[in-house]
């Protein structure tokens, strides 16, 4: 590429201060969010301590979080479907780091939870699945390592009905399901 | 699913010139200074000044990252857009190489007969750190209330990748490893570096299995290419590079009920644009490729994706170094995001254009070393969702 030098200046953060005219600002925005038709269903699910799901009449695909419609049939997805909440874990990890990377003290425990929902297979390769993102308790992070917890089963620990709002966190973590 | 494009179009479609800059955390130049320094390198490699340029095609990733919204418009001056039709173009970390898909379709179409194609990105700006600034990519209801930091869902798709296919970190750490020491010939590069397996796993542990040298860095960078129709092409240069296939796919956002293991999106583009290349066996003619690498396992989770090594393949055939630069198939010469540095829309562009050098044979001592005529380049986005793919030959 012929080019003994690339156009750019780099700076240092020191020199960056000291440049003239740096301008500071921190947005100051606040959302409120709808949780939409068939979300906000859900929500109010988890207050009474339950899990809802669509299903699509036309393909049989159950959607755990519930979907308005089919994104392959385009369809209204209009059969309400309850699950257990008992799924196993699909993958694990070990976070270390805060939303904006501080350290964190004690580590948490992420993952995806695959549902026992119906249609439920028990084949370990299907593409799509009805499932929820969520932390994990009562696991280790050298089970985490060692791969113990794929393929894990696990159920919702609720929070006491009294402390629910209606949203994922009504849910305090999945806990190992015990023998 | 893959897409069935119509591949009789007015003009063939070439790239004739090239430009970048410098990608560094922390930059002097504004975005819009960095996009018009990469646009006249490149306009300068083609031989060709502004007034030959027909339509403008601007690529940068979300706005938040530079701090200024309508960053098209904004970036529409130093992209040589004025007074010209011009559009941005946004499909997350996939844009970089959404540029010059979308290029294409600006001549292949015959509406426009040149057009410069531009890519900016300045993460720094952002504080403390522009990772809070993906807070907001998250599902508003569902996922940002467990607080996510973006890590987590690449940790948890390398996990799965890692148990899928039953691969060790150990070995995943020898992408970084061979894409840090490719850059070491880049003039560009911010992140290269002569580091060991072993210094990928004592680095910080991030959200495990996911450490500090299994990432990009955060980069400020911009790039640019030149693209003709067959015409121009014939007149301004005897070693044109032809743009022969382009394909791109959105997945859901639904991340957590999808297999993470296999990038179905990535295939769906790559069939789409290998379809209109006349590609049948990509892991035969395909030489060299640009796989998107802004984690190390990514790199192997494209290479499947692209169909140049089968599902679970990809970490045997690294370990063989076949991926090697003096390999049977050099994945990222370039150095790629791990090793370059990762601007987001200005690093997917940046391995479209080192497959253009590739393929000239002007990429000096990144040169591959067998012989090259068929490059394919490649980026991914957002949710575990976004496929940009460009096949390029000579």
């Amino acid at each position: 590429m012929g080019e003994p030098r690339l156009p750019g200046t780099y700076l240092k953060e020191k020199e960056m201060y000291q440049l003239p005219g740096i301008v500071e600002h921190r947005p100051d925005a606040k959302y409120s969010f709808s949780a939409g038709q068939a979300v906000s269903r859900f929500l109010e699910g988890l207050k009474q301590g339950r899990i809802l799901g669509k299903r699509c009449p036309r393909c049989g695909r159950v959607y755990v979080p519930p979907r308005s419609y089919c994104e392959y049939c385009f369809a209204p997805t209009a059969e309400w479907v309850e699950v257990s909440g008992e799924g196993e874990v699909n993958t694990a990890v070990v976070s270390y780091i805060s939303t904006f990377r501080e350290r964190l003290e004690e580590p948490e425990i992420i993952a995806v939870i695959r549902l026992y929902a119906p249609g439920y297979t028990g084949k370990k390769d299907e593409y799509e699945f009805p499932g929820i993102f969520h932390k994990l308790c009562g696991v280790k992070p050298e089970d985490v390592m060692s791969g113990r917890v794929i393929g894990m089963r696990v159920r919702p620990r609720w929070k006491p009905p009294e402390r629910r709002v209606g949203s994922i966190t009504d849910i305090e973590c999945f806990e190992p399901v015990e023998g | 699913m893959v897409a069935r494009p119509n591949i009789h179009v007015k003009s063939k479609v070439a790239i004739v010139g090239a430009g970048l800059t410098l990608f560094r955390r922390r930059m002097l130049e504004t975005p819009r200074e960095l996009a018009w320094e990469a646009a006249r390198m490149a306009l300068e490699q083609a031989g060709l000044t502004l007034r030959d340029i027909d339509c403008v095609v601007v690529g940068s990733a979300p706005d938040a990252f530079d701090g200024v919204h309508m960053k098209g418009e904004y970036l529409a001056d130093g992209a040589g857009g004025i007074g010209r039709p011009t559009v941005r173009v946004f499909v997350g970390g996939g844009t970089g190489v959404f540029v010059p898909i979308a290029a294409w379709w600006h001549v292949a179409s015959g509406l426009c007969r040149s057009v410069l194609a531009v890519a900016e990105e300045k993460m720094s700006p952002a504080h403390p750190h522009p990772q809070g600034v993906f807070a907001y990519i998250w599902d508003p209801i569902l996922e940002r209330p467990l607080g996510p930091n973006l890590i987590w869902i690449f940790a948890l798709e390398m996990r799965r990748y890692m148990y899928k296919c039953n691969v060790p970190k150990e070995t995943i750490a020898k992408v970084s490893v061979k894409n840090k020491r490719n850059a070491l010939d880049h003039p560009a590069a911010q992140a290269a570096a002569k580091i060991t397996v072993e210094d990928v796993l004592k680095s910080e542990v991030l959200v495990w299995p996911v450490q500090r040298l299994d990432i990009s860095p955060v980069s400020d960078g911009a790039a640019a290419l030149v693209m003709v129709n067959e015409n121009e092409a014939r007149r301004v240069t005897d070693s044109p590079v032809w743009v022969e296939g382009v394909g791109w796919t959105l997945d859901n956002t639904h991340w957590y009920n999808r297999e993470l293991a296999y990038p179905r999106y990535v295939n769906y583009a790559a069939r789409m644009a290998y379809k209109m290349a006349g590609i049948e066996r990509p892991w035969k003619e395909i030489d060299v490729a640009e796989p998107y690498d802004p984690f190390d396992y990514k790199e192997l989770h494209h290479i499947e994706g692209l169909m140049l090594a089968r599902r679970c393949e990809a970490p045997k055939l690294l370990e063989e170094g076949w991926f090697d630069r003096d390999g049977e198939l050099p994945t990222s010469p370039s150095g790629g995001l791990l090793g370059v540095g990762n601007p987001i829309a200005a690093a997917g562009l940046m391995k479209v254009a080192e497959i253009f050098w590739q393929l000239r044979y002007e990429a000096g001592a990144r040169q591959v070393k067998k012989p090259v005529h068929k490059g394919v380049a490649q980026a991914w986005g957002d949710l575990m969702q976004a496929a940009t793919v460009v096949v390029l030959g000579v």
